[in-house]
């Protein structure tokens, strides 16, 4: 996972791209039959052991998604931990600190 | 003090099931997702799930950035702003076959200022849901999209 944390006037704003295949369970493959869908369901931000971010995902979200969102109280040096669990039950968290 | 087999048996479990929590103990605590929301087939459907029957307000107070016109519809930007002292966020696109695309669920220290690339499978209303003080506000879009994000 890419994450940008940087502050800006008095909030963190981050901006993060995921990798992740997002296959939305309706696709088909070269063998005509259905690409099972595997996609992030649920993506969290931690910082200082409290959660800023929380957000749902569903199959309709692109590939690779990007989000941006921004929270108060963060400072430059603080980690921001983001984490994604998708459908299948894979998880997967990225610290980054905040610049 | 000597230990019976069944007393041995009891505490093991009791110790194995004191460790199995410690282990799997997250460090996150992950939000039930809300799988009948998701996998709605209509945008009514869609909005019960995840709404119940609030009543809905079409807002200004809600901001939509959205293009008219998407040229690819595998990747529609878009964001959602609010002054409103709103809970979570949820934006709906009417005509996919499954029409909540995400949900944010806003926390104490979130602004509610956020930003998603979604799917559309054809032209369609984008909506926004934002609950506040027990109401729905609303606003929508109309995306035009010239190639389809859904098919293969």
């Amino acid at each position: 996972m890419k994450v940008k944390a940087k502050v800006k006037k008095g909030a963190v704003v981050v901006k993060l791209l995921a990798k992740h295949p997002m296959e939305t369970g309706r696709r088909k493959g070269k063998d005509g039959k259905l690409i099972p869908g595997h996609y992030i369901t649920e993506l969290e931000g931690v910082h200082n052991g409290e959660r800023v971010f929380q957000a749902e995902l569903g199959p309709a979200v692109s590939k690779d998604p990007y989000l941006a969102f921004s929270f108060t109280g963060g400072n430059t040096g603080d980690t921001l931990t983001m984490s994604w669990l998708d459908n299948t039950g894979e998880t997967k968290s990225t610290d980054v600190a905040i610049r | 003090m000597k230990t019976s087999r069944r007393q041995f048996l009891v505490r093991f479990a009791q110790t194995a099931s004191l460790f199995a929590a410690a282990i799997n103990f997250p460090r996150i605590v992950w939000a039930s997702w809300n799988t009948k929301a998701f996998t709605a087939e209509n945008l009514n459907g869609a909005i019960a799930e995840s709404y119940g029957d609030l009543p809905i307000i079409d807002s200004d107070a809600l901001k939509l950035k959205a293009p008219s016109i998407a040229e690819n519809g595998a990747v529609v930007p878009i964001s959602v702003k609010t002054d409103l002292p709103v809970t979570n966020i949820s934006v709906f696109v009417e005509k996919n076959p499954s029409p909540l695309a995400c949900r944010f669920n806003i926390q104490p220290r979130m602004t509610a200022n956020v930003s998603a690339r979604i799917r559309m499978g054809e032209t369609s209303n984008l909506i926004v849901l934002a609950e506040a003080d027990g109401k729905l506000y609303r606003t929508s879009q109309e995306i035009k999209v010239t190639i389809g994000g859904c098919g293969g």
